[in-house]
This record gives C-alpha cells, sequence and structure tokens, in this order.
C-alpha cells in the first residue's frame, strides 16, 4: 500500500496555467476524490500523479520516494491507471486487454506464467466479466469497457490506482458496482469524480479543485459545504444527512444565475 | 460484480478453475502449432518455387543443390547436377525466391508494425512516404548520374533513409503525434518525393531509361543476383528480428500512448526506434525490387484473423506469411504468361485491391 503526496506541483500548457502549485495527499489504503468544475485540473492532475507528464515545478512522492526515483517500470508495477474514454484501434478481446496489465512484470519474450493467468483470472472474477473474457473489445458495453479497463488495472495487482471519471457513460447500478468494488479493494485510490452524492458516499478525503488550485481539502462534510460548493460549482445546494445511512446528502436546488432570477420572480410575482 | 461486503485484498487470488485456464492454454498451443506450419510451408515453398520455370529439375535436386552450395553436401540426398542446371537453381532462381521471402517478409512486418505505432489499421509501409523517397533516390542515380557509380539499390536505400529523416523532423522528432498527423504527414512527404521523381523523368529520362525506371518502380523480383540478395536478405533478417523486441510495447500501444506509458513502456523510444528499423526494412525492400504495395496491409489483417492481434504471435506469423504470399506471387509472375514476366507489384495491387475493400469493411463492423 502506498501513500501518493505532491508537493508544490504545477504544469502550463502554451504558457497557460493549468495547475499551480497543488499539495495533496492521497492516504494509504484510502478513496481519494478529485472534485472540481470541467476544466479545473482533474485530469491533468491525474496524468502528472501517473507520470505522464513531467511538472514544471514541485515532486510527486510514492512513499518516500519521487517518480523520477521509481522509474518507469516499477512505477506500473504498483500503479494503475484507468482513462476516461480510451479506444482501441484493432480487434483485441476481453482477456488480452486484461493480459496487458501483466506487461511491467513480463520479460520482452517470456509467456505468460501461470501466476500471471491467475491473476487475469481473478481480475476477470472480480469484475464479473469471466464470461464474456473473450468477446471482442468492440462488441462492448460502454460499461463493460469500464469493467475491463479496471480489470486490467487488477492485473496489475497495484498498490495506488488513479482513476478519471470511472463512472462516466455508467448507469446508475453499474456506477455503485464499480465505487463499491473500488471502495473494498486494499489499495490507495484516488479518483476524479462529476457526482457529489457519490464523492460523499464513497471517498474518505475530498480534494476540490478550482482552475487549477486546491480550493478545500479533508473530509467529506467539511468540503462538501454548501458555500464552497456555490463558490466553486456556482450552484445552489442543500446539504442534509440521508436519515439512513447518515451519508451526506446534497440536493441541488437552482444555479447561481438561475436563483436571482427566481428570488426576481417571487419578489414581482406579476 | 463483488460488492462491499467482501473486504479481501486486491491480491487475493481467485481459484482457477479448470474451466478457465484450459482455452489459454489451447490458444497458445494453437499460436506454436500455427508457427511450426508457417516455418514449413515456407520451407517447402522456397524449394517448390525453384522448380517452376523452364527444365525438369526435381525437388529433391533442389535441396541438395542448395546443401551442396551451403557447405552441406555431405548429407546432399542426391547426386551432383549438370553444370548448366546447378547454375540455373544456384545463381538464378534460388537468389531470386530468397529475394522474395525477405522482401515478402520486410513489407508485411513494417505492416504490421506501422499500425500499431500509427494507431491506424489502414497504415502501410507505403503510407510514410518511404517508397517514394526510394524511388527519387533510385531515378536520380540512374538519370542524373548523383553518386557515380553508386548503384539503383544504393540510391533507392538511401532516398528511403532522407524520405524517413524529413517525415521525422517535420513531425518533430520523438514527440508523441497523433496517428492522424503521422498518416497525412506520410502522404505529404510521398507526394513531395512523387512529385520529385517524376520532375526528374521529365527533364533528363530518354525513352529506354524511363521505360526501365517505370518498371523497377512497379515492383520486380527480376533483377536477383547473389551480389545485392545476400545485403539485402541480410539487413531485413537483422531488422525484423530486431522488432520482435517490441513486441510487448506495440500491445500496450492499443489503448493509445499514456495507456502504454502507464503499463512502463518507453513509450518515445519505442517508437522512433520501431519507425527507424521498419523504414531501414523498407528501404532495403523497396530498393531491391522497386514498390510491392499492398502486402504490409494485407498479411497482418490475414494473421490477425487466423491467430489474433497479440504481437508476440503476430510479428513472426506476418513475417513469414509475408515471405510465402510474395515467393508464390513471384513464381505467377514469371510463369503465368511465359515468355513474358509480369511486375509482382501488379499483381499485388490486383489482388490487393479488392481485398483492401474487404479490410474496409471488417474495420467498420
Amino acid at each position: 500500500m502506498g501513500r501518493i503526496t505532491t508537493t508544490h506541483l504545477s504544469w502550463s500548457v502554451k504558457g497557460q496555467r493549468l495547475l499551480d502549485g497543488i499539495d495533496m495527499e492521497a492516504h494509504d489504503g484510502k478513496v481519494t476524490g478529485l472534485l472540481g468544475p470541467n476544466g479545473s485540473g482533474k485530469s491533468t492532475l491525474l496524468r502528472l500523479l501517473a507520470g505522464l507528464r513531467r511538472p514544471d515545478t514541485g515532486t510527486v512522492r510514492y512513499d518516500d520516494t519521487t517518480l523520477q526515483g521509481l522509474g518507469r517500470r516499477v512505477l506500473a508495477r504498483r500503479l494503475a491507471v484507468v482513462e476516461q474514454d480510451v479506444t482501441a484501434h484493432h480487434h483485441v478481446t476481453v482477456r488480452q486487454v486484461v493480459e496487458l496489465g501483466r506487461t511491467p512484470f513480463r520479460g520482452r519474450f517470456d509467456a505468460l506464467t501461470e501466476h500471471d493467468r491467475r491473476t487475469v483470472d481473478a481480475a476477470l472474477e472480480r469484475t464479473d466479466l469471466t464470461d464474456r473474457q473473450h468477446r471482442s473489445w468492440h462488441t462492448l458495453s460502454g460499461g463493460e469497457k469500464q469493467r475491463a479497463q479496471l480489470a486490467r488495472a487488477l492485473a496489475q495487482e497495484p498498490r495506488e490506482i488513479l482513476l478519471d471519471e470511472p463512472t462516466n457513460h455508467l448507469d446508475i447500478r453499474h456506477q455503485l458496482e464499480l465505487l463499491d468494488l473500488l471502495t473494498s479493494l486494499d489499495v490507495t485510490c484516488v479518483v476524479a469524480l462529476h457526482d457529489l452524492n457519490l464523492a460523499a458516499r464513497y471517498c474518505d478525503h475530498l480534494v476540490l479543485l478550482q482552475r487549477g488550485q486546491v480550493v478545500a481539502a479533508g473530509a467529506p462534510d467539511s468540503v462538501l459545504t454548501p458555500d464552497l460548493i456555490k463558490s466553486v460549482y456556482g450552484v445552489e445546494v442543500l446539504v442534509d444527512r440521508e436519515p439512513a445511512t447518515g451519508t451526506l446528502r446534497i440536493t441541488y436546488l437552482a444555479t447561481a444565475t438561475r436563483t436571482t432570477a427566481v428570488q426576481a420572480m417571487q419578489l414581482d410575482p406579476g | 460484480m463483488t460488492t462491499s461486503s467482501h473486504k479481501t485484498a486486491a491480491r487475493a487470488e481467485v481459484p482457477t478453475s479448470r474451466r478457465e485456464g484450459a482455452p489459454v492454454r489451447r490458444r497458445r498451443a494453437s499460436t506454436a502449432a500455427l508457427l511450426f506450419l508457417a516455418v514449413t510451408v515456407l520451407l517447402v515453398s522456397v524449394v517448390a518455387a525453384s522448380l517452376f520455370g523452364s527444365a525438369d529439375i526435381q525437388p529433391l535436386d533442389v535441396v541438395s543443390t542448395i546443401l551442396r552450395h551451403i557447405g552441406l553436401g555431405g548429407i546432399a540426398p542426391t547426386e551432383p547436377l549438370p553444370g548448366l542446371l546447378d547454375a540455373l537453381i544456384w545463381e538464378s532462381r534460388f537468389p531470386r525466391v530468397l529475394l522474395a521471402a525477405a522482401v515478402g517478409m520486410a513489407l508485411a512486418v513494417s505492416g504490421a508494425v506501422l499500425q500499431a505505432v500509427t494507431r491506424n489499421p489502414l497504415a502501410d509501409p507505403y503510407l510514410l512516404g518511404v517508397s517514394s523517397g526510394a524511388s527519387t533516390g533510385a531515378v536520380a542515380v540512374l538519370l542524373l548520374g548523383i553518386g557515380g557509380s553508386v548503384s539503383l539499390s544504393t540510391g533507392a536505400f538511401a532516398g528511403g533513409l532522407v524520405s524517413f529523416g524529413l517525415l521525422l523532423l517535420l513531425l518533430g522528432g520523438g514527440r508523441v503525434a497523433s496517428p492522424s498527423r503521422v498518416v497525412l504527414t506520410g502522404v505529404l512527404v510521398s507526394q513531395f518525393f512523387a512529385a520529385v521523381t517524376s520532375v526528374i523523368l521529365m527533364v533528363s529520362g530518354d525513352a529506354n531509361s524511363t521505360r526501365g525506371f517505370t518498371y523497377w518502380l512497379l515492383g520486380t523480383l527480376g533483377g536477383a543476383r547473389w551480389e545485392g540478395v545476400t545485403v539485402t536478405v541480410v539487413i531485413i533478417l537483422i531488422g525484423v528480428v530486431a522488432v520482435q523486441f517490441f513486441a510487448p510495447a506495440l500491445d500496450a500501444f492499443t489503448f493509445g500512448w499514456d495507456s502504454a506509458a502507464a503499463l512502463g513502456i518507453n513509450v518515445t523510444a519505442a517508437r522512433v526506434w520501431l519507425m527507424v528499423l521498419t523504414s531501414v526494412i523498407t528501404a532495403a525492400a523497396v530498393a531491391a525490387s522497386g514498390a510491392i504495395g499492398f502486402i504490409g496491409l494485407l498479411i497482418p489483417h490475414a494473421v490477425r484473423v487466423l491467430a489474433g492481434p497479440t504481437h508476440r504471435s503476430l510479428l513472426p506469423l506476418s513475417a513469414i506469411a509475408g515471405a510465402v504470399f510474395l515467393i508464390w506471387v513471384d513464381v505467377f509472375a514469371r510463369t503465368a504468361f511465359s515468355p513474358h514476366e509480369l511486375p509482382a507489384g501488379v499483381i499485388t495491387a490486383l489482388l490487393g485491391a479488392p481485398a483492401f475493400a474487404l479490410v474496409l469493411k471488417r474495420l467498420e463492423s
């Protein structure tokens, strides 16, 4: 298991600063949710955490080792990345996709070992894809594709997993099942999410981003406050607790601009 | 999907049932079987293809002649042939068959690699403009006398590499470029060198040399002599073997560069090496035989249908299938309308155009 920390992480593209001095921590074995509106830097931050882009300044550490210190292949043996909306350019089966997860463990000419095959079987089993393992990737539904990517990540036997909006395109049941699965894993998890209620329910720790900066971080009830949500998303919300389970519940009332219109109408009903 | 009630670790090993394990093992076995079959077909093809043509030769005589010339005369199954027949096999037919095998191998492997590297299923060695550059190099040597005593093949090889260098320059070195950018830049380079070739032909070509050059451009294995064949075969074999080292990277490219990098692949290094290796073997193939099209597109697709897309098996099987395919295309080219010989490139194009349509159809499904 591992802790991921960043110190003063910045990144720009063509003079435009997309991430600005990010200090964050993803705790050992916990699920950390990255929140923020479109363009706030969630995906960019995940790419920097994964070492797929080199930061202009700052460092990313896994436990106490920097990304550079770990090296690409060693990192891939502990960190798995599930990207958003990936496409394959030719026909591959689900099993072949999951077998890609064994890449960092295999020599150039090694056949799959018994352990590789067992790990792949287990990953297929956990994501409920065993009976679909010989299906072609192109014939899968959006939810099955997402699960196949997660299975590929599990086949890497990761200590940390980074996921970029994994619940996109999933129906509500599959969203819940995917997050149930994630939280049941004994791994450190950083997941970018759009749905604040899912974030409240599944994440141990939240990091709220706005224009490339961290505006709040901490436990869900300290981050998901009406004031913060209004200032970052521009949406009026009601935050209370769901009576049966006690989890935070966010009810969307109106966008900030519409609220003024509604208030104006109430003032002048004619 | 498992629910949160199971607080088991991700690494917990789910017992493998026999039902799950069996199909994998069967598929692996069939890859080995296919490879064995492919090598056998290749060896048989090399001998059988040397039989076709005028003069009545027995298969065992071909085997004996080859063995005798590579210093294994002791195990040759038959008596030496008369000198004339011996020379026909060893100096004319065998090098030609060997060249066909090497060129087919190079083009098929290049195609398989480029389809993965550009993430474009329609990629083909010709796409990168290497063959156009090679043509320009050849015509420059042939008609302008650039390079003095340098042979047409050397000119073509140099031209192919120059066009590849230009391509890399336009793509901005080893930076990660999008598939469509790679393809469009290839078209650009290709068109540019085709235009330069036309200008040279128009300005300084006489009827004779233009005709000779046009024939070379269509792709033919007729010029096979030991001297050139050895160099070509060695370059292509080294290149094809080296490419196998990148099979894991090519597999990892399935979902793009970031996905491959996250699996521990050094994407930039792998892509640059693969581009260089494919250019060298393509340039060597084009230099020796002219522009033989469609093999790079069709063979990898056919092999994927038979043996799946995993590059550990796709690369060696494509290499052998490409070799066998071009051997028999060349046999047809030199015997079907004997004494007239067709350029092999014309035949691959005749077969290739309809097959290309099939590939397109398969991609849409």
